[in-house]
């Protein structure tokens, strides 16, 4: 890139800003997908690289993606726990599909709605 | 591309040093190995700061805090964090007397007390990377002054903030500007000192290491305020990693035409020319530094015509330090009352009424935590000392801490409440200084460490005006006798009345303030100096002269059952004694180097 | 004489006698010292005089007229160094080297010399040896960080 406007800043800022706020922790939503042993044998990874898709094709700068252990309920696996600023407690998804991402950040992440159908229950321990 | 994970690895000298490069390979090779290398991905960043625990890295965005890694310690943690989720207990860090670790960086008290405005950047953006810097909202200071602000506007936001000169003296940095606008000269200079001559301090290094642009764009918003179109660093030679990355920040600013003609396509022309020192602490005055930028030996002169009226080839010049340039761009972004809501006093009325944003030192010494902080000013020395710092090593008695280096002194247990402020630092014979601050405890004698700071000053000295390079040549042979037991009292007195007469006849400052060691290790810890001349004590059991070293018979065949290592380290063959059987020293033949008390694992060996 | 390494130092530089301190830094860090017709062939290009270059290179710490060991060793004396007894790593090395500070082993594989803070004064005491830094040395490795070299 050769000589930029005050304009190219803004620009600038923003493509590198994803990266940067995701290294402060800063974020609205945290999407907790869980990789222990059991759930990476169920897809988790698959669901892991679904997710970041999603968020990437969506250009979300306020995702926060990460990972923990075993949930506890191997058998619900592949699972992940999402938690928004602001709402009362986060929700775990269970036994997921890449589908199912698509409609769950479509819904949840960006219009707020839980989607229940995949929702194991509401209200579990915060990770944060 | 954007990943779930980011391992920020701390790439700061210090870790450098410790091998946190070969922590990064390891690390990504083992990412790789995993097929993990479009999740995660791995940073170098500055100095962290927590150089005791290096090397180190921070994983975001959970900000967990791993420590002291190995590169043998990194196939399990990245297996156990990156596949499987497990925090690695074992790498975090657990505060000194204390059992839980503590998995958060937020949450470590050594960065919890800080505040962060010159170092905001540190850990969070690869220096290397300029669209890193403006991704924070870099660049930004310079689009407003260029567009919204004329060049005294910029001065008046300067000087409402208060911010004063972090490169020891204080000065008001506002009003320097606005004097060396204010000299009709067809040039105008800006340099910025990077020399950070006093021993045991690396603010400046640090600085430059982990946030090179907001140097840069701090020294392009003074120059477009005092209508400057040229500038330069004045950096020392013995950072070569603080070189290379201002090297490439310059080069990456100017590929933006953040440097050159027409910034921003306004009529503001600016570059900055990297010049190195050759290792000369009196360089760090402003005289000598300009004549050492003109290819001369750096000796001071005689400021009765002052730099910002005649500095660099006879052309008014502004000299201001790193990190005085670097606060200048987030007082115009975030404006003067936000930064001057920071710190004590007022400077509404009178510039030098009070001390005002953060302050930057290097904490060193033997205090758990060294490393590198940044305090709101007015915090307290005890705050900094037990709660940053995390209190003395190995549970040893606080002594004193030193503030200021060369020119600063020493600051005893009854001052510790002390708030960090210029004035304040200033009446109890220290001051604040670059950002040094060195912790001595019970086994650090005072006499010697004013010796040592005397010795430092003498020998750098530059030689030009009599009272400094004849007055602390005398003052050190006191203080030498004084060390060997042969001192007196009369010495005392010598050695007081010298000390002012070098203060107040010196050419330049580093004379002018070298007896500051001295004068306040008098004033504070007299008895120790009393002790020396008077019963041939070293109560800090340090000078050689003063002290025996003796085994204790029953700690050593009781304890370590007559284990020999003493006897094997002595270089003098001065330890008699066999395996399985008491040793003793052979008061005749030892040295007194002190190897013995290092390697005795069961503190049989005592210092009399 | 690596008359070429120093053509190309030169050349790097304007050629204007305020550059002079910069050349004789990077002579300094290529040959490890600077010789008397190095000095010699500097000033003229630069038209400084051989008493000024002389100056400079006795004034400023960076400079060496004589030649150093081939790992030159440095030791840290600055404050933090010093407080954690910078001195007796000092004494250890000298005594295992049997030179002092300042001097080079017969056999020009060592020198001594003692600098003023690296920088790391977390890792304190610091001594670098050749291009590599060694942290919290204590006094009973130092004959067992020499073995490496
Ligand atoms: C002997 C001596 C050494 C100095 N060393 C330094 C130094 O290493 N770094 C620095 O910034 N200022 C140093 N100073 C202070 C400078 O002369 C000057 O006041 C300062 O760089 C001005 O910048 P400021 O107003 O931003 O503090 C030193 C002064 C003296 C007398
Ligand atoms: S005092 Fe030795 S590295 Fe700073």
């Amino acid at each position: 890139m050769g000589k930029i406007a005050i304009e190219d800043l803004a620009k600038i800022q923003e493509a590198a800003r994803y990266k940067i706020a995701l290294r402060q922790g800063a974020g609205r939503v945290r999407i907790n997908v869980h990789m222990g042993t059991c759930g990476i044998a169920a897809g988790a990874r698959g669901i892991l690289t679904a997710v970041m898709k999603e968020i990437e094709a969506r250009n979300l700068h306020d995702v926060i993606i990460t990972n923990s252990g075993c949930a506890g309920l191997c058998s619900q696996e592949p699972m992940m726990t999402i938690e928004v600023l602001g709402e009362p407690a986060p929700v775990k998804y269970v036994l997921l599909t890449p589908e199912k991402i698509t409609k769950i950040i479509d819904m949840h992440v960006l219009k707020g709605q839980v989607v229940k159908e995949c929702a194991l229950a509401l209200g579990s321990e915060r990770t944060r | 591309m954007a990943y779930r994970t980011y391992l920020m690895v701390c790439a700061g000298t210090g870790c450098v040093a410790n091998q946190s490069m070969k922590i990064k390979d390891k690390l990504e090779s083992e990412i790789r190995k995993r097929g993990l290398q479009d999740e995660v991905s791995v940073v170098t960043t500055g100095c962290n700061g927590f150089c005791a625990v290096g090397p180190l890295m921070v994983v975001q965005p959970d900000g967990i805090f791993y420590q002291l890694l190995k590169e043998t310690d990194i196939p399990f943690l990245v297996e156990e964090h990156f596949v499987k989720g497990r925090l690695v207990k074992e790498l975090l860090y657990t505060p000194p007397r204390e059992k839980a670790p503590i998995p958060k960086m937020s949450d470590i008290p050594f960065f919890a007390d800080q505040t962060l405005i010159v170092l905001r950047n540190r850990g969070l953006i690869n220096p290397e990377n300029i669209d890193e810097y403006i991704a924070r909202g870099g660049y930004q200071a310079l689009a407003k002054v260029l567009t919204l602000m004329t060049p005294d506007q910029v001065i008046q936001e300067i000087k409402a903030s208060g911010l004063r000169g972090r490169g020891g003296g204080g000065f008001p940095t506002g009003i320097k500007w606005e004097t060396c606008k204010n000299v009709p000269s067809d040039t105008h200079y800006v340099i910025c000192n990077a020399d950070e001559g006093d021993p045991g301090a690396f603010m400046d290094r640090s600085t430059i290491e982990s946030d090179p642009h907001a140097v840069i764009e701090g020294m392009l918003i003074g120059a477009y305020a005092i209508g400057s179109r040229e500038g330069y660093v004045y950096i020392r030679n013995e950072y070569p990693i603080a070189l290379e990355r201002l090297q490439v920040a310059i080069k990456q600013a100017r590929e933006y035409g953040l440097l050159g003609q027409k910034i921003f396509n306004k009529d503001f022309d600016f570059e900055i020319r990297i010049v190195r020192g050759a290792g000369a602490f009196v360089c760090g005055e402003s005289t000598a530094l300009m004549a050492s930028i003109e290819g001369r030996p750096g000796e001071p002169r005689a400021k009765y015509v002052h730099t910002v009226e005649r500095g660099l080839w006879d052309k008014p010049t502004c000299l201001n330090n790193v990190e005085t340039w670097a606060n200048v761009p987030q007082i115009i972004e975030k404006g003067a009352g936000w930064f001057s809501s920071i710190g004590t006093g007022d400077v509404t009325s009178d510039a030098w009424g009070g001390s005002k944003g953060t302050k930057v030192f290097s904490l060193a010494g033997k205090v758990n935590n060294t490393g590198l902080i940044e305090v709101p000013m007015g915090i307290t020395l005890r705050k900094i000392i037990f709660d940053i710092g995390g209190g003395i090593k190995d549970g040893k008695k606080f002594k004193a801490v030193q503030t200021g280096g060369p020119s600063g002194g020493f600051i005893p247990e009854s001052l510790l409440d002390l708030p960090v402020d210029y004035e304040e630092l200033t009446k109890v014979g220290s001051m604040m200084g670059s950002g040094g601050m060195v912790v001595a405890d019970e086994n650090n004698c005072m006499v010697d460490m004013a010796k040592y700071f005397l010795a430092f000053t003498q020998a750098e000295s530059c030689g030009k005006c009599v009272p400094c390079r004849e007055g602390t040549k005398r003052m050190l042979d006191i203080l030498e006798k004084i060390t060997v037991g042969k001192g007196t009292e009369e010495d005392l007195v010598l050695l007081e009345e010298l000390s002012n007469m070098v203060v107040e006849s010196s050419l330049c400052a580093l004379g002018g303030s070298a007896p500051n060691p001295v004068l306040t290790t008098l004033k504070y810890f007299r008895e120790e100096y009393e002790a020396h001349v008077k019963d041939k004590h070293c109560p800090g059991h340090s000078c050689r002269e003063l002290i025996q070293y003796i085994i204790d018979p029953e700690l050593c065949l009781g304890k370590g059952h007559g284990c020999h290592v003493c006897a094997k380290n002595c270089p003098d063959g001065a330890i008699v004694g066999e395996t399985k059987q008491v040793h003793t020293i052979d008061v005749m033949k030892c040295g007194k180097c002190g190897i013995c008390y290092d390697v005795c694992k069961f503190d049989a060996i005592h210092i009399e | 004489m690596d008359a070429q390494a120093v053509e190309t130092i030169l050349q790097n530089h304007p050629k204007d006698p305020s550059s002079i301190i910069q050349v004789l830094l990077d002579i300094q860090n290529e040959l490890y010292y600077l010789p008397r017709e190095v000095l010699e062939h500097v000033s003229k290009s630069l038209n400084v005089p051989l008493s000024r270059t002389y100056s400079l290179a006795t004034f400023y710490k960076a400079f060496s007229l004589k030649p150093k060991g081939k790992y030159p060793i440095a030791v840290c004396t600055g404050t933090a160094c010093h407080v954690q007894g910078a001195v007796r790593i000092l004494e250890q090395i000298e005594r295992e080297l049997s030179i002092k500070e300042g001097e080079t082993t017969p056999d020009k594989k060592f020198s001594v010399e003692t600098v003023r803070c690296l920088g790391c004064c977390g890792l304190a005491p610091v001594v670098t040896v050749g291009k590599n830094l060694h942290g919290k040395v204590p006094m009973a490795k130092v004959s067992k960080i020499l073995k490496q070299y």
